[in-house]
């Protein structure tokens, strides 16, 4: 075994260190499964100063470094090279405090979303941002990927939540960011809200104070299915132009509604509907009451066919059991899925759909819709058989048609997904190298030798000035060795 | 090593069901004590497709991986893409032992104990018998006290029943009591490997609620142990003699019910181990008791009882064979006792077959959890459905100093005499 195994084993014992290769392959990849990439090594630390002591020795030893959650992510953050150290960090998962007078929560970087709420449920609270991965993936990935959720349209994004943290920087020198007593106070530059969404790539958070919000007195959750795709999001154009701030918006189509439905994740959604619109609303008993009436008018205005309304817990549940089991549930489709994240401005919605199908025809691939309707949110999903190069291949090039189309619409590449490897050549869409200059002055400030996460958010120098060089991606995907 | 062609087909083709999705992570109880990747149901599918692509080197390194899987089948409740991770892993787990049997002696005692003494009800009736007169003799204590026996196993292994609780039940008919009514529907009883030995009891309490409930009862004696365990250890061939002795055994009856969870569900799978359709025919007549009083009804109030109880779902139940409001149902109508849920009633115990004595480490980390859940729900009694369950929770329970007593469902259905 190398020294550097071996030195690791001591640091953190013989149980906390993977270096088996067939062993590694798990760690393969994320949720983004076509870029595919065995790390050197797996840690698995279990407090700060063990991840301290990891980095310490892997920034003497000139080794880049990954840090990885649960591995949910869909932008092939986690995915670590060749002669990366995987930090795996699921072994830090204790809620180490809670202030039900200041409303928040300090926790290790492994603490499951989920997790964190039932651990405060019984005091009337929760943590809001939820994205559909929320029983699985951990409060350090949303921080570095700045997720999103269903709930963010009225609740914000983890950005919004995190008030402070300890960070464990590419140097092992260790730093506080924002309030650790959980206020977000003014008169400094906010380098929390600079390190959330930075991808792993300006070091590791080790401990994370997160906002905890108050449960709503009412919640109602309404379903309302239609018989096309355009009635489905003028509905809710109508619901947002009317001033009314749902928690939630959220649109399947009948592909997914089908999927969903033939799985253990089944809520009961109409098989012949094009289209099925949740919407939560939250808040005191009769605001809830009258918005829900309102929500209810329109949906029946735009023709809905069917409209159910959840005002129990266990009914809110079911209707919300299909939405969040949705991008699993594609495994009945295809062997793989490419799961897309574009953003387009919510009045656009309709004619990124229709802009978004004619690309799915034209490459031949299947495409099914699933969105966080009221931010514009777009999940176009592609479901393909990763052992055809060939429709990989369409693959990506329809997923790289469908962001430019959404760019071209006013929107942006990602909404919630982060860039990680997937979109490195779309950035390009979006920021000229004026922008990814200061981006990339940032990072060094970070990261300086460039060792934390290499490879991601930003497009390499040397890929430079190449946009219509985008189908280095596929060849990446041909010819893994050779991109790498 | 690849599936060669023929065989790659239906676990291979499983494997590719899944998208990586990671919604079964927190479900998986080796996930949730070790946070290892590879000892998730995610990792261990994505190890086992690359496995059958030919991209693992040393098919015996990945193995500790499989191993450590309880084959619990939580994953399964949780996958929305439907993946079969049951078969998967059985299918995988049995060419690894094929090409190359698991050393270590716990592995030999499996192989050997599973097919020479526990398939054999006879010969495990004698080594009961002979472990009853050790215990009696002391020579447990001996053997634990010199390292003959580790110090687990010794903590697991239950004591051995007296022998008037280990007689089996008596094969051929059985019919209601003069008074009961009898309901014209006949069942067949399967008995179980272990059941019989170890929870005797159980057994007899079984015969004793389906009669007094009016149905006649045939116990073919011509029955063998389900094959689970050999399953489980990577051993298909030999379950399967077994398989084909139940079925022949069972050829007369319309419903086969079992009292024991695991059994059940092995039972139910004979179609995919078989790969025939009288395994098939077979798996669709099984009932787990549960899932056959529930659906009949009770004619014959139970006894009343004065207890609070929590019921906990055995895995091969619950992810199984999707059983789970039945037993509650049942013990809905027991007088007097009164039901509390407890934090993850399907989480797994640790038991999972032999799993306690192979993976010791694991197991008493899970099995702590279980009991952490349930004493905090401050009850006097745990109520579940299989015989290794109800080991696994009573010897920690025993062991933390808790003195809440484990019984099968089926026990607190009996009728007042």
């Amino acid at each position: 075994m190398p020294a550097l195994e071996r030195e690791l084993e001591r640091l953190l014992g013989e149980r906390a260190v993977l270096t088996a290769p067939d062993a590694l392959l798990a760690w393969e990849c994320d949720g983004f499964t076509v870029h595919k990439s065995r790390p050197r090594a797996v840690v698995l630390p279990n407090s700060t100063a063990q991840v301290q002591a990891v980095v310490r020795l892997l920034h003497a030893a000139a080794v880049p470094f990954v840090p990885r959650g649960a591995g949910t992510c869909l932008s092939g953050g986690p995915t670590a090279g060749a002669d990366a150290v995987v930090i795996d960090l699921a072994r830090m998962r204790q809620v180490l405090h809670v202030s039900t007078e200041d409303l928040y929560a300090v926790v290790q970087p492994g603490v499951v979303n989920l997790d964190l709420t039932t651990a405060v449920h019984h005091l009337g609270l929760h943590y809001a941002p939820d994205p559909s991965s929320q029983s699985v993936c951990t409060i350090g990935g949303n921080f570095a990927e700045n997720s999103g959720g269903p709930h963010c349209f009225k609740y914000g994004m983890t950005v919004d939540h995190v008030l402070g943290a300890v960070i464990v920087l590419p140097d092992g020198a260790l730093c506080r960011l924002g309030d650790p007593a959980g206020a977000r106070l003014p008169g400094a530059l906010d380098l929390t809200a600079v390190f959330c969404g930075s991808e792993g790539t300006f070091g590791i958070a080790t401990e994370i104070t997160v906002r905890l919000c108050r449960d709503q007195r009412a919640v109602r959750t309404l379903l309302g299915a239609f018989a096309t795709m355009t009635a489905a999001c003028r509905t809710v154009s109508d619901i947002v132009a009317a001033g009314l701030v749902p928690a939630a918006l959220e649109i399947l189509d009948q592909a997914t509604i089908r999927a969903v439905e033939a799985s253990v994740y089944r809520a009961g959604y109409p098989a012949d509907a094009a289209a099925v619109l949740l919407v939560e609303l939250d808040g005191p008993d009769d605001v809830v009451a009258e918005e829900a009436a309102e929500v209810r008018a329109f949906m029946q205005q735009n023709g809905g066919l069917r409209i159910e309304e959840a005002t129990d817990a266990a009914e809110r549940k079911r209707l919300w059991k299909g939405r969040k089991g949705a991008f699993g549930a594609m495994g009945r489709l295809n062997t793989d899925l490419y799961v897309l994240d574009g953003v387009v401005p919510r009045t656009r919605l309709e004619e990124a759909l229709v802009g978004i199908s004619a690309i799915g025809q034209k490459h031949g691939v299947l495409l099914t819709n699933v969105f966080h309707a009221g931010d514009g949110n777009l999940h176009p999903n592609i479901s393909y058989d990763g052992r055809d190069a060939a429709m990989t291949a369409r693959t990506v090039a329809a997923g790289h048609e469908i962001l430019q189309l959404c760019v071209d619409l006013g929107g942006s590449v990602s909404g919630e997904h982060g860039i990680g490897t997937e979109k490195l050549d779309h950035v390009r869409m979006m920021y000229g190298d004026a922008d990814l200059d200061v981006m990339a002055r940032v990072r060094a400030a970070w990261n300086p030798d460039g060792r934390c996460n290499p490879g991601k958010v930003l497009p390499s120098r040397n890929a430079c000035a190449e946009v219509a060089k985008w189908p280095q991606m596929i060849a990446k995907v041909l010819d893994p060795e050779g991109g790498a | 090593m690849t599936f060669s062609a023929d065989s790659k087909g239906d676990a291979y083709a499983r494997t590719l069901d899944c998208v990586h999705c990671g919604l079964c992570l927190p479900t998986c109880p080796t996930y949730q004590v070790l946070g290892v990747e590879a000892d998730s149901p995610r990792g261990r599918i994505y190890l086992m497709r690359a496995l059958a692509e030919g991209r693992v080197q040393d098919p015996q390194s990945i193995r500790p991986f499989l191993d450590r899987c309880l084959d619990c089948r939580a994953c399964e409740t949780a996958c929305p893409s439907g993946v079969k991770y049951g078969e998967v892993l059985e299918t995988t787990r049995a060419k690894l032992e094929q090409q190359q049997p698991a050393r270590g002696l716990a592995a030999w005692l499996v192989r050997t104990l599973l097919w020479h003494v526990v398939a054999h009800q006879r010969r495990l009736r004698i080594a009961f018998a002979l472990l009853r007169a050790t215990e009696r003799l002391g020579l447990r204590w001996l053997a634990t006290r010199l390292g003959l026996m580790p110090a687990h196993m010794a903590a697991i292994a239950p004591t051995v029943p007296p022998a008037a609780e280990r007689a089996p039940l008596r094969t051929g008919l059985h019919v209601p009591p003069p008074g009961v009514a009898r309901r014209g529907v006949k069942v067949a009883l399967f008995t179980g490997c272990i059941m019989e030995p170890v929870f005797g009891r159980v057994n007899r309490a079984t015969l004793q609620v389906l009669l007094a409930n009016g149905f006649d009862v045939d116990v073919p004696a011509a029955q063998r142990c389900c094959g689970a365990l050999l399953v489980h250890a990577g051993q298909p061939e030999r379950a399967r003699e077994l398989a084909r002795a139940n079925v022949a055994a069972f050829a007369d009856a319309d419903l086969v019910l079992n009292n024991s969870a695991g059994c059940g569900c092995a039972m139910k799978e004979y179609g995919h181990l078989l790969g025939d359709e009288a395994g098939a025919a077979f798996g669709k007549k099984c009932r787990d008791i549960s899932e056959f009083l529930a659906e009949a009804g009770l004619t014959a109030a139970p006894r009343p009882l004065a207890a609070k109880a929590a019921y906990d779902d055995p895995c091969h139940l619950c992810h199984g064979q999707g059983v789970r409001a039945q037993p509650r149902q049942l013990l809905a109508q027991v007088p007097g006792l009164e039901m509390v849920a407890h934090g993850k009633p399907e989480d797994c115990c640790g038991s999972a077959g032999i799993y306690n004595l192979l993976q010791p480490d694991v197991a008493e980390e899970i099995g702590r959890r279980k009991i952490e859940s349930l004493v905090r729900a401050g009850v006097d009694l745990v109520v579940t459905g299989n015989p290794g369950c109800m080991l696994q929770i009573d010897s920690h329970l025993r062991r933390a100093g808790h003195r809440i007593a484990v019984r099968h469902p089926i026990e607190l259905l009996v009728p007042p005499a």
